[in-house]
Order: C-alpha cells, then sequence, then structure tokens
C-alpha cells in the first residue's frame, strides 16, 4: 500500500484530507469512472416526450437490470413488480443522475489534487466509494463470512486483484465515515488522530 | 424500577400541511406518581406505509448509522440500534408514514446505496 496508509484524515482546521500516491490517484478515478459507466442513465431518444423527458419519467415498463451490480445499486422499491415498475419510471433515472454527479464531484477533486487531496464533498466521496464497493462486491459474490476465502485466492483469479481493491476502499470508506463522526459506532477518539494541515 | 402507566385519553384530529384530516390517539404517560410528570404522547394511528432498510454483506455498520442520523435525524442510540436490527435481524422498519412520505425514503436510501424496500404496514 502507498500514502494513504491512515484513510482520509481530519487536519487541525477541520479539513479532511486523504494522502495519496500517483498510482492511488489513478485507481481511485478509475473507480469513480467506473461507477459513472455503470449507472450513467441512457441517452433519451430523439422523440421521447419533451415533458417526460424534462421530469425525467422513462417510457415502458422498466425491471430491475439484468446486470447484477446494477441491480444491486438500483433495487426493486416493492415487492410486486408492477408497484416496483412504475416506481422506476418516475425515479430511477434520477437515483442514477444523482449517483453520476457524486462520481463526477470526486473525479473533479481527483484532478485537481496532488499527493494530498482535499475532500470538498466527503457525502459524495462516501456515496460513490459505496456504490464502487457494492458493484465489486456483488461481482465477486462476497457474503458475511467468505472474506478470508477471497483473500487467500491465488493471484491468477480475476477475483483476487478485484478483493485487494475492495478491501483497500473499505478501509477507506471506514476512515471518512470516522472522519466525519469519531465517536460513531464501533469507533473510540484514540482512532481518529488530527494531523498538521 | 420505576413502573410507566399509560392513560389512554381519546382521539384528536390533526388537518395535516396537505390539508387532509389525521386522527392520532392521544395518551398520557405518567412516569411515577411522586413527580407527578405526565407527557403526551402522540400516536398516529394513519401512517400506514413502511420503509424497511434489508442487510447486505457489503454496507459497513458505521455507514449505515451514519446514513441514519444524517437523512432522518435520528439520535445516535436510534441510529445505532436501528442499523443493529439490520445487521443481526435482517432488516429493521426505519420509518412510517404516507405512501409518499415512503418512496421519498426509499429514493433516498437507494441514493446512499442501502438496500431499501417500502410496503403497507401490516
Amino acid at each position: 500500500m502507498g500514502d494513504s496508509t491512515y484513510g482520509f484524515q481530519r487536519t487541525a482546521t477541520g479539513r479532511i484530507v486523504l494522502r495519496a500516491d500517483q498510482v492511488e490517484r489513478g485507481l481511485l478515478t478509475s473507480v469513480a469512472q467506473q461507477v459513472i459507466d455503470l449507472v450513467k442513465p441512457e441517452e433519451l431518444p430523439a422523440d421521447a416526450d419533451p415533458l417526460e423527458a424534462q421530469l425525467g419519467w422513462s417510457a415502458g415498463d422498466v425491471g430491475p437490470s439484468d446486470d447484477p451490480a446494477v441491480a444491486r445499486l438500483l433495487p426493486s422499491a416493492y415487492a410486486d413488480e408492477q408497484d416496483a415498475a412504475d416506481f422506476r419510471r418516475f425515479t430511477e433515472r434520477d437515483i442514477r443522475e444523482g449517483k453520476v454527479q457524486h462520481a463526477t464531484t470526486v473525479l473533479a477533486e481527483l484532478e485537481r489534487s496532488g499527493d494530498k487531496i482535499t475532500v470538498g464533498s466527503p457525502d459524495s466521496w462516501l456515496a460513490t466509494l459505496n456504490d464502487a464497493r457494492l458493484a465489486i462486491g456483488t461481482r465477486i459474490q462476497i457474503g458475511d463470512d467468505n472474506h478470508e476465502e477471497l483473500a487467500s485466492l491465488p493471484s491468477d483469479d480475476p477475483r483476487a486483484g478485484l478483493f485487494h481493491v475492495y478491501d483497500w476502499l473499505t478501509f477507506l470508506q471506514e476512515s471518512l465515515v470516522r472522519c466525519l463522526d469519531p465517536t460513531l459506532y464501533g469507533f473510540s477518539e484514540d482512532d481518529a488522530p488530527v494531523i498538521d494541515d | 424500577m420505576q413502573s410507566v402507566s399509560v392513560t389512554f385519553v381519546g382521539y384528536v384530529a390533526f388537518r395535516s400541511d396537505g390539508g387532509g384530516c389525521e386522527t392520532r390517539r392521544v395518551s398520557r404517560v405518567a412516569a411515577s406518581p411522586e413527580l407527578d410528570e405526565q407527557v403526551e404522547e402522540v400516536v398516529d394511528l394513519q401512517r400506514p406505509w413502511i420503509t424497511i432498510v434489508w442487510n447486505d454483506p457489503v454496507n459497513l455498520m458505521s455507514y449505515v448509522t451514519y446514513v441514519f442520523m444524517n437523512y432522518f435525524k435520528y439520535p445516535r442510540d436510534k441510529a445505532e440500534k436501528l442499523m443493529r436490527d439490520v445487521h443481526y435481524e435482517g432488516r429493521a422498519v426505519v420509518s412510517a408514514g404516507t405512501r409518499e412520505e415512503m418512496e421519498r425514503d426509499v429514493t433516498a436510501m437507494h441514493s446512499y446505496g442501502l438496500w431499501a424496500t417500502l410496503q403497507k404496514d401490516e
């Protein structure tokens, strides 16, 4: 692991920073970009109803995605299929756009940062780290009790690399939550030392 | 241990923001006769929809608590209890209200990446 050994940290003046080397920043950029690629809404067809397009409503039936990762990021709100489809029609585009917006903010903050990333929008980072973990977790079929199994996969298993990225993103997200609320569940003040600016 | 007695007082109708009438049950809770402390507890009888958050192996316990505190503005104790219910019981009812309110809450939970559904309360 490179510069990000300490995860996100709170500075004496209250800023949240992440020290990350070039490789780590490249990885974070790739992760945020992949979240965008995964959830960005389809372009509206040219003949879309202008009002419905403006409101972000989709025509026709909308079901959960065939891609399990997308289906996890955009789950059904109702057990009943018809209710779930109606709900998606009116809300899914907004949720997709919100996730894209968060990841775009993260990309912009990475873009303008050097080795020390200053977090201007922690909620965008939290959402994007979480969405990335949900997507990767679905891909490698993470469960409540198979972490050790995944951690000890041979390096030629395609899931091995993904698990290491997942593990790193988990560490980063946990450290960011801790920065935002140092006394939250499972943390103690000692876990979140304040660093110099 | 102090005993708590709840006295049923009656029904009152409130006009909600939307202009409709909601019927609520008003109870009086007496914590102890010595303190003569009476608290009115309002129980809404017409909040038939609920939002449920389901457990999944990815969401962090700290993050789930953070979301409950920041979105619902729940105090830490309540947020942590709900988080533990999600984690250990597999699900928790995190809010109750009208169908429209619950659709708003579920949309927010999906935006945060939590797995949530809504349904009519049984």
